[in-house]
């Protein structure tokens, strides 16, 4: 079977005072390929460690992941990520760092050449292959981390706060871009964010989570992602559906912090 | 009191000269920073004025010249000298039945470096006799004024006045041409003026130190050339180097890599880190001796731990983001070794090279002071035995210019082998 299924994934950090936090609790969620989610939620709430546990960098105490049949152990190429910032090789130019995964693997510069190329096309950096990264503004950067990942054809992109860092004009062009991506290679994609227009815009399935312990709070189906590829994100924002969704998940959110608040309150 | 005239002096050019520049010196500063209106506290707005720069240096070499009587500088400049000529005094001396008499002492003060003979004079009439001597200048004389008198000392005759004012024992009395003082016996002591330049014993003239630099890079001290010396202190400085980096490097990155080789090594480089390399040279002497294996021995434990450390925190420095990224492209454990925690570990590598080379030139310096045959230190050293005080200058001052140069060459190569140092 194709697809990315979460299945009943628990996460307990235990702290060296003693304490522990439990960080998941029994998050369950099927993903088919090429399917797009996005995740909000309060500071905390987990969506930083559910990535991660997909990604394999931790284990979790109890359930597993499952992709396309076999269960996730630890990170792998077919799992890519694509960090909020920093993630980039200074050492390397723009060109070196989008082929990385192909060179990691051995393939031979005229196999993966093309592909390179065209991926920084795609982007809008074909004229800044040559460049060091630290010559490019913040949102280039994050265009290479793209191309970086696309380039080693993962099945699965993992994306936490990608465009966090981005003003809004450039993260709104970053937005077509991720749907246009999508849109034309197929792969499944989480995306984690903290701006509820980005979780609607770019989520064909978004989940609010709550936290202590994290869980999924709810679940939607959005019709916006479909619509917005190739066209303006602006028009789609008019879409009759688009405002009551939003205030609905904004008071969600915001009754959330309100308790979160309330209950540091308490404790103190 | 001649320092606190130096430090005056220098005080004064300092603001003179800033006061000048200030006024007279219109730049055409046209950059941004020109129109900035808040300047002070602005660290991004202070520049090294270089006017400053090439004052500040002028001044230093100007003030060696005037305070050591140099060519280089022009007379009007010069620091009044020692006393040099003819100096005369008198001194009144007072017999066993207290008969007293009168009589002149002319002194000849010549430069130290000349021989002469004493001036001819008349001896005079009374029973004390004119006198005349020698005294070098900078030096002093006793002058044994009773010698050819009619009464001398063992006649009970004795001194009691110099140019008419009373002196005893001990005392003295000043004159226009020096200070005549008075021995416990006795005996007058004439010391001619000093002035305000330095002795070239104790400070050469910077002609002298630069015509030592020719003789030495031509003659050699001590059965070696100049550039033997310190072709010696540097080779041993790059062997030291390089083995305490061969070792050091991969040392750290275990450190920053295994749990086992950070928990084997940690007490043993976090208790060799703050023992200052110049305490283990007696060691290594009795373990190694004073050849070429010893100092590079020390310099290579000097190296070591800088550079054991600096990769150390290289490796732990990797922003977990960029290890986790190199994993999800499927690299393996060797390649992320070679592609990411090597070069991320880069600059603080160059960093920690720059320090070690800096302690290992300091070290090797310091070392070759205690014991060696050739090298820098030796150099002075040894010519310090002999008051060669101009080369010892000459040596300080190849070697700060070395120690520079050093510095300059790790700061080029950080630029050029490691671009992105700071902008990760
Ligand atoms: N390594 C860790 N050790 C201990 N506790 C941790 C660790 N990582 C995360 N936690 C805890 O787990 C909870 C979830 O953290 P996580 O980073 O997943 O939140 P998040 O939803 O990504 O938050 P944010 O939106 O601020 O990024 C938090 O309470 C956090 O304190
Ligand atoms: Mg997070």
């Amino acid at each position: 079977m194709t697809g990315l299924s979460i299945d009943e994934l628990s996460m307990r950090f235990d702290l060296p005072n003693g304490s522990s936090v439990q960080a998941l609790q029994d998050v369950s969620l099927d993903l088919k390929a090429g399917e797009i989610l996005t995740v909000l939620g309060p500071s905390g709430c987990g969506k930083t460690t559910l990535l991660n546990i997909v990604a394999g960098f931790l284990a979790p105490t109890s359930g597993q992941v499952v992709l396309n049949g076999h269960k996730v152990t630890g990170p792998d190429a077919e799992r890519g990520m694509v960090f909020q910032q920093g993630a980039l090789f200074e050492w390397m130019n723009v060109r070196d760092n989008v082929s990385f995964g192909p060179r990691m693997a051995g393939k031979r510069s005229r196999d993966y050449a093309g592909e390179v190329d065209h991926l920084l096309d795609v982007v809008g950096l074909a004229d800044f292959k040559d460049k060091a990264i630290y010559e490019l503004s913040g949102g280039m950067q994050q265009r290479v981390a793209l191309a970086r990942c696309l380039a080693n054809e993962p099945d699965v992109i993992l994306m936490d706060e990608p465009l966090g860092a981005l003003d809004a004009l450039t993260r709104e062009k970053m937005q077509s871009l991720v749907l246009k991506l999508w849109k034309e290679t197929g792969k499944t994609i989480i995306l984690i964010t903290h701006s509820v227009e980005e979780a609607l815009l770019l989520g064909e399935r978004l989940i609010v989570m709550a936290p202590r312990p994290g869980r999924i709070h709810k679940e939607y189906r959005l019709p916006f992602a479909d619509l917005g590829v190739g066209a303006d994100l602006r028009e789609i924002k008019r879409h009759p559906e688009y405002a009551p969704r939003r205030e609905e998940i904004l008071g969600m959110i915001w009754d959330m912090e309100e308790e979160i608040m309330g209950r540091q309150e308490d404790a103190e | 009191m001649s320092g606190l005239v130096v430090l005056l002096v220098y005080v004064a050019i300092f603001a003179g000269s800033f006061v000048v520049a200030k006024f007279l010196v219109r730049r055409a500063q046209n950059d941004f920073t020109s129109l900035k209106t808040v300047t002070f506290g602005d660290e991004s707005a202070v520049v090294s004025d270089r006017i400053a720069s090439v004052v500040s240096i002028l001044t230093l070499f100007l003030l060696w010249g005037a305070f050591t009587g140099s060519t280089l500088v022009p007379k009007f400049l010069h620091a009044p000298g020692p006393f040099e000529g003819v100096a005369t005094f008198e001194y009144t001396a007072e017999n066993a039945d207290g008969d007293r008499d009168t009589a002149t002492v002319t002194v000849l003060v010549h430069p130290i470096t000349e021989t002469v003979s004493a001036p001819e004079i008349e001896p005079g009439d009374g029973w004390a006799k004119n006198d005349s001597d020698t005294v070098g200048a900078w030096r002093s004389g006793l002058i044994r004024v009773d010698k050819n008198d009619e009464f001398t000392k063992a006649d009970g005759a004795r001194v009691i006045e110099i140019n008419g004012q009373p002196i005893e024992p001990g005392g003295e009395v000043f004159t226009e041409y020096g200070r005549v003082g008075m021995s416990g016996k006795g005996t007058p002591n004439f010391v001619p003026k000093k002035g305000w330049q330095m002795e070239p014993i104790w400070l050469p003239p910077p002609e002298a130190v630069v015509k030592r630099v020719g003789e030495i890079a031509s003659e050699g001290y001590r059965d070696s050339t100049l550039w033997e010396h310190l072709g010696y202190s540097l080779f041993r400085v790059i062997a030291g180097f390089f083995f305490g980096a061969m070792v050091g490097i991969p040392l750290g990155y275990a450190m920053g890599l295994s749990n086992w080789f950070r928990g084997w090594f940690d007490p043993i480089v976090e208790f060799m880190r703050p023992v200052p390399p110049l305490a283990l040279i007696p060691l290594v002497i009795i373990w190694a001796g004073i050849g070429e294996t010893g100092k590079i021995i020390l310099l290579f434990l000097a190296a070591l731990w800088i550079m054991a450390i600096a990769a150390r925190s290289g490796v732990s420095g990797v922003r977990i983001s960029k290890v986790h990224a190199a994993y999800s492209l499927g690299a393996t454990k060797w390649q992320i070794l070679r592609y990411v925690i090597v070069p991320n570990s880069l600059p603080d590598i160059f960093t920690g090279a720059r320090v070690a080379m800096g302690v290992c030139w300091g070290t090797v310096v310091a070392a070759e002071l205690v014991a060696a045959e050739k090298g820098a230190g030796m150099m002075i050293m040894v010519a310090s035995k002999f008051q060669l005080t101009d080369i010892v200058i000459m040596g300080i001052i190849l070697i700060g210019i070395i120690g520079f140069g050093i510095d300059m060459l790790m700061r080029w190569a950080e630029r050029v082998l490691v671009p992105w140092k700071g902008k990760g």
